[in-house]
């Protein structure tokens, strides 16, 4: 799905130069050239202003933080420790379940959510009345606030007046009611489930433009050779939706690392239910130790970092093709 | 043969439909059950009531809440696109170095977690005596749709027409005017898919709300709900808190059933290009 190349644009990148000399160009021309260029950055100007207030200056005094014993109370007294924030928070066991967490988080729910969306995106994808309408409400879970589906999800799996606890009890799945969000193990399913209601419609609506995109020959041909619904899906359908699949998933993972909202409304906050920013954000703000909380918070920056140059190369290959 | 599968595919979307849309249904039900009816499992009320939705205001500054919310992420989609018009129109439309650095650190900072940023944030709004007042979430939501707003809009107005800029150069349109004059009113459509984007991403916006307020009557809608108290430390108000969800969930499915083309254009041009 590359962008049509703006005509402008002489090549890959547009920095490099080629070493030629320059075809001769009117004096008017490149004038006109100089005075884009100095427009360019004129319009840019304002939002990198604001894109170094907000991203740049804050992420820098973060990392500033994590090498001092900064203070809630008294953030001015801070003392540069050099790397004991850092080493507080990899000797913190604590710490660690966090990452296990985070990581089982993503993991578990960007599957569920690929396969789930792939399920609805090509049930979506077929002609049927009412689609519109069904295609409108998929969307919905996604754009209503994750507070607002983690609290509706909890009282469905509160553990006494619960709808999920009497409709299991009722089918005989279960014999007593349990306790959704209290338990470790059973609150990580809870938030797990709740994710993935809420973030399938993302992914399904990813893979529908994907699929719409597809020819439809292809298909033609693979039902002339015979191949069924099935068949037709893992060697003609999915090999042609990799590349968009790969983003949309890369993408989620990224998202599902710094999950934050749903653990804390779901979970309340216990150490053994808690992602890593959770982790970070109790260090600074509960216990007020601002500088092992932004060492921590800068841990989870590289780790997303990492992700990240993974997104862009394979968004990089795609942009190629 | 041919109706057991069509009768299997109307299954499966009326499992997807059901999976979908309970949560909802339940939290209207549950909205609507006063007193010792909300802890039965009925699958309706018995006798409808509204006053989970008057205790939300009374009991709450819910009110305030909402307003809060509307300023915020209003003021926030405002900023949005007037930067974003202007630094898109660069980024789309221009030919100069380090434009594709540039575009790749935008693609960067939209992908920052909030939390890496949180602490120096905090100093900073203090230090601007933000702390605990509107402004502190104006400013740190920036970060969520500042660079997402500057990339959506950088995919579309690559796909304008050339020959219009082309016939405004020959003109002598100043950049500035075929922003104004030429491409704002043909992305019209582009800006109101990306500010509906932006609107949503900062009316749900948790964090920054959770750690930059104090007050009851300056905090968001979600850091509200996520909030309400009962009468007592034992006693979750679970009537309430539904009536809340609904209340700003209602808003929100009516946006979605307008727009929803182009939610989704935005969120494809957002994400799958990329």
């Amino acid at each position: 799905m590359a962008h049509p190349a703006t005509p402008i644009n002489p090549g890959p990148g547009g920095a490099s130069a080629p070493p030629e000399a320059p075809p001769p160009v009117l004096e008017g021309a490149s004038a006109l050239l100089r005075e884009r260029t100095r427009a360019a950055w004129l319009f840019l100007a304002p939002t990198l202003v604001v894109m170094v207030v907000v991203a740049g200056w804050p992420l820098a005094r973060t990392f500033w933080f994590s090498f001092t014993d900064a203070n809630l109370t008294d953030m001015a007294a801070s003392q540069f420790v050099g790397l004991e924030s850092l080493r507080q928070v990899i000797d913190d066991p604590d710490w660690w379940t966090t990452v296990w967490t985070t990581f089982r988080f993503a993991g578990v729910s960007v599957v569920l959510e690929t396969v789930l969306g792939m399920i609805i995106a090509l049930a979506l994808n077929a002609k049927f009345g009412g689609r519109g309408i069904l295609r409108a409400a998929v969307l919905v879970p996604w754009a209503i606030p994750t507070v607002v589906s983690a609290k509706m999800w909890a009282w469905m799996f509160n553990d006494i007046y619960g709808v999920v606890n009497a409709v299991l009890q009722s089918l005989g799945l279960i014999s007593e009611p349990m306790a959704w969000t209290a338990e470790p193990g059973l609150a990580f399913g809870a938030v797990v489930a709740v994710d993935v209601w809420k973030t399938t419609p993302f992914m399904t609506l990813l893979i529908l433009a994907a699929l719409q995109m597809l020819p439809g020959d292809v298909y033609e041909a693979a039902r002339i050779d015979g191949a069924g619904p099935i068949r037709a899906f893992f060697q003609v359908t999915l090999p042609m939706l990799k590349g968009p699949l790969m983003v949309a998933i890369i993408f989620r993972i990224l998202d599902a690392l710094r999950v934050f909202d749903v653990f804390f409304v779901l979970t309340g906050g216990g150490t053994e239910t808690m992602p890593m920013a959770g982790y970070a954000r109790q260090r600074m703000f509960e216990y007020q130790e601002i500088g092992v909380g932004s060492a921590a918070a800068s841990l989870l920056f590289a780790i997303i970092a990492l992700f990240t140059a993974v997104y862009m190369v394979v968004g990089r290959v795609k942009l190629g093709d | 043969m041919r109706w057991v599968k069509k009768a299997a595919f109307a299954v499966l979307l009326a499992v997807i439909s059901v999976y979908t849309l309970f949560p909802f249904y339940w939290a209207i039900v549950s909205s609507l059950k006063t007193g010792s009816e909300l802890f039965e499992v009925a699958p309706w009320p018995k006798e409808p009531a509204w006053g989970n939705y008057t205790a939300v205001f009374t009991a709450q500054p819910f009110g305030q809440n909402i307003l809060n919310s509307v300023i915020v992420a209003s003021a926030v989609v405002v900023l949005s696109l007037a930067l974003g018009l202007t630094a898109s129109f660069a980024l789309a439309r221009i030919q100069f170095r380090g434009r594709s650095t540039l575009l790749l650190t935008v693609l960067g900072v939209s992908m920052f977690p909030q939390i890496a940023v949180l602490s120096g944030m905090f100093e900073l709004v203090r230090w601007l005596g933000f702390y605990n007042k509107l402004p502190s979430l104006i400013l740190s939501n920036l970060i969520l749709t500042l660079p997402f707003t500057v990339w959506v809009l950088t995919t579309f107005m690559r796909e304008l027409p050339k020959d219009l800029e082309e016939a405004a150069i020959v003109d002598g349109a100043t950049p500035w005017m075929i922003v104004t004059k030429v491409f704002l009113p043909l992305l019209g459509p582009a800006m109101a898919t990306t500010g509906l984007l932006a609107f949503i991403s900062a009316w749900n916006e948790f964090l920054f709300a959770l750690t930059f307020s104090q007050s009851d009557n300056v905090r968001t809608v979600p850091v509200a709900i996520a909030l309400f108290s009962g009468g007592s430390a034992f006693e979750t108000p679970w009537g309430v808190i539904m009536a809340a969800s609904v209340i700003v969930t209602v808003p929100l499915v009516v946006l979605v059933l307008i727009f929803q083309r182009k939610i989704i254009s935005g969120l494809t041009a957002g994400a799958v290009k990329g």
